[in-house]
């Protein structure tokens, strides 16, 4: 894939600092403007927005589309799910750390096979293992509850067990504890793209051959890359079980991955934010979608294939080319 | 004996459907490199669109004979519906990135599915009575449906008709000259659109045959689509994506391999066929039969 990367300006850096910080703002009062359901939406999109990060690490800056990121997301999900159920813990920062373990040990599995390939070889090797943990979750019901899924419990935050009353727990506690995960995660992945390392993907992602010629070991990044987005994805899943409630088999099997695909470009995968921006606003428009009519794939297909057609280069895009757009009238 | 022998059919059976949902795709993904995610769909599409047909024919007292030859109504519907949607949504991104192309045909896939429940409602569609028209022969003393070697000979008829068709008419000439060198192609004078189109049409014939075909021995149930891409895509991997030999070699495997894993490892019977997937595409990444 070839694309050209704008080389930041030091000027905008301060103008992004002036749009992140009402972003911010508004982070940290939608609970106390908005109805718990808005909140809930929102932690939502914002866990979805952390496995889109990841995600993007390895589409947008090493140029590989992986279709089979439900894996990681998945086995998040499902190692907090066995700790409770196996382990009988019932706290966040275990179940964090069990599924960063977890998807670091499979994506490592996965990612030593899948990065000797690129391009659609890359996707459908992915989606073929990803696919085993779908049928290994599918089959042995007696470890993993088969298509039922294992319930995952509001867990301790920080040490302090969770509120008798789990409306206030979710749109409260837990929404501030997610905000602070995806804060730390959108510095991590930033400090990941703006170090040396990412430029490095990003000359790999540009011209392989090149990139081999400089010294770059191309194989071992691509291998680094796809280990940390496994992570990023794995925190994802094990953040979005206890607010399901429930890690089943639907968040494991392909189509699940299509849909990390889709709100990763529905934001745009060139820009840093938009997978964010896709996530979040994919989570509301399946959100929505769901709650309007039965055929809500239609719906989101036909946003998609609309997408992909009119504006591939997503919301950021649309945004960055408006605002070009109005830069020349003036 | 005669338990050996029903697996072998049981086997058969299984390649035969595989060999036509996995041969399109590969057909498809070989002359236009483009690997359809929305190919299972089209596979239901033609199993709804004939188990619709013979209910309907059933309902104004059609003979069994009438009912047999609406069977290849779904694939022809799938025919239909792969030309259209290659004009109109495939064509503006041949020459875009071939994660676009992915996406869009994800887009379709997500389409389909949900203009099959509109089209035919949430409730599986079955068309039992010709299967039960087939009666059963007897097997070592085992009743076997004799339906279900109707699919198999479906599927070695059709494997045999396009080979012939590939290999030994001019139609089959252009398809591979297409496949091999596109722009060469083109500047010979090959309308490489038209080209693309006819392999499209044909490989959504070929889903659509095995879902008209299959329909008789199991339901049409919505996500059977869903289902049935991921095991061809396990086929054309095992086989080599865009090598029609490759699809029928996969399919055979992933049939036997099917059908030891219902019998003798239920548990990781899916497992095993994507790791012997994943394991063919580490030592031959393009496939037993495929070409680097």
């Amino acid at each position: 894939m070839n694309t050209t990367v704008a080389v930041p300006e030091p000027r905008s850096a301060l103008r992004k600092l002036a749009w992140v910080l009402p972003v911010a703002l508004l982070l940290l009062i939608a609970p106390f403007v908005v109805d718990p359901f808005q909140t809930l939406t929102l932690t939502y999109g914002l866990i979805a927005a952390i496995g889109a990060l990841g995600f993007n690490l390895l589409l947008g800056y090493t140029g590989l589309l992986s279709f089979g990121h439900s894996a990681f997301f998945g086995a998040g999900a499902y190692t907090a799910a066995f700790m409770f159920k196996y382990l009988k813990v019932a706290s966040m920062e275990l179940f964090l750390a069990g599924s960063v373990l977890v998807s670091a040990i499979i994506s490592i599995l996965f990612g030593y096979v899948c990065v000797r390939y690129t391009r659609i070889f890359f996707g459908i090797l992915t989606l073929a293992l990803s696919q085993v943990l779908w049928s290994l979750a599918f089959k042995f019901f007696w470890v993993t509850g088969g298509s039922d899924g294992l319930r995952v419990p509001t867990p301790s935050l920080l040490g302090v067990p969770p509120s008798k009353d789990t409306m206030d727990f979710i749109a409260f506690r837990y929404y501030y504890y997610v905000l602070g995960a995806f804060v730390i995660c959108t510095l991590l992945m930033w400090v990941v793209v703006h170090s040396p390392f990412g430029k490095a993907l990003q000359a790999i992602r540009d011209n392989e051959i090149r990139a081999e010629f400089i010294g770059i070991r191309i194989r071992r990044y691509r291998l680094i890359a796809f280990v940390i987005s496994g992570i990023f994805t794995g925190v994802a899943g094990a953040l979005w079980a206890p607010l399901n409630g429930l890690a089943s088999p639907d968040i494991l099997i392909w189509t699940f991955s299509g849909e990390i695909v889709f709100m990763t470009v529905l934001g745009g995968f060139r820009t840093f934010v938009g997978p964010i921006i896709g996530a979040i606003a994919f989570t509301y428009l399946k959100t929505y979608a769901v709650g309007f009519t039965v055929y809500w794939q239609l719906l989101l297909g036909t946003v998609l294939v609309v997408l992909v057609l009119a504006l591939p280069t997503g919301i950021m895009g649309a945004v960055e080319r408006i605002a070009a757009k109005l830069k020349k009238a003036r | 004996m005669a338990v050996f022998v029903i697996h072998i059919l049981n086997a058969l059976l299984y390649s035969s459907v595989l060999f036509l949902i996995a041969g399109g795709l590969s057909l498809i993904y070989g002359v236009m490199r483009i690997l359809n995610l929305a190919h299972g769909n089209l596979y239901a599409l033609g199993a709804f669109v004939t188990a619709w047909a013979i209910s309907l024919a059933l309902a104004s007292g059609a003979p069994i004979a009438v009912l047999i030859v609406l069977l290849p109504a779904g694939a022809l519907a799938a025919a239909l519906a792969g030309a259209v949607i290659e004009r109109t949504l495939l064509r503006p991104f041949y020459k875009r990135p071939e994660e676009y192309q992915l996406l869009m045909t994800f887009g379709l896939l997500m389409i389909l599915e949900d203009l099959i429940r509109l089209a035919f409602g949430p409730n599986p569609l079955s068309a039992t009575t010709v299967y039960a028209a087939f009666g059963s022969i007897s097997i070592g003393g085992d009743r076997y449906p004799a339906y279900n070697l109707v699919i198999i000979a479906v599927g070695v008829v059709a494997a045999i008709f396009l080979w012939a068709f590939i290999y030994r008419t001019r139609f089959g000439v252009l398809l591979r000259a297409t496949s091999q060198d596109k722009r060469m192609a083109s500047a010979l004078g090959v309308n490489v659109n038209r080209i693309y189109i006819q392999a499209f049409t044909l490989g959504c014939f070929m889903a659509g045959l095995g879902g008209a075909i299959v329909v008789p021995s199991q339901s049409a149930v919505l996500g059977m689509g869903v289902d049935a891409l991921v095991l061809a895509f396990i086929v054309v991997v095992i086989g080599g994506l865009g090598s029609l030999e490759g699809a029928l070699a996969g399919a055979l495997i992933v049939g036997v391999v099917r059908e030891l894993g219902i019998t003798l490892f239920p548990e990781i019977e899916l497992a095993v066929l994507y790791l012997i997937a994943a394991f063919v595409l580490l030592v031959r990444p393009a496939g037993l039969f495929g070409r680097a």
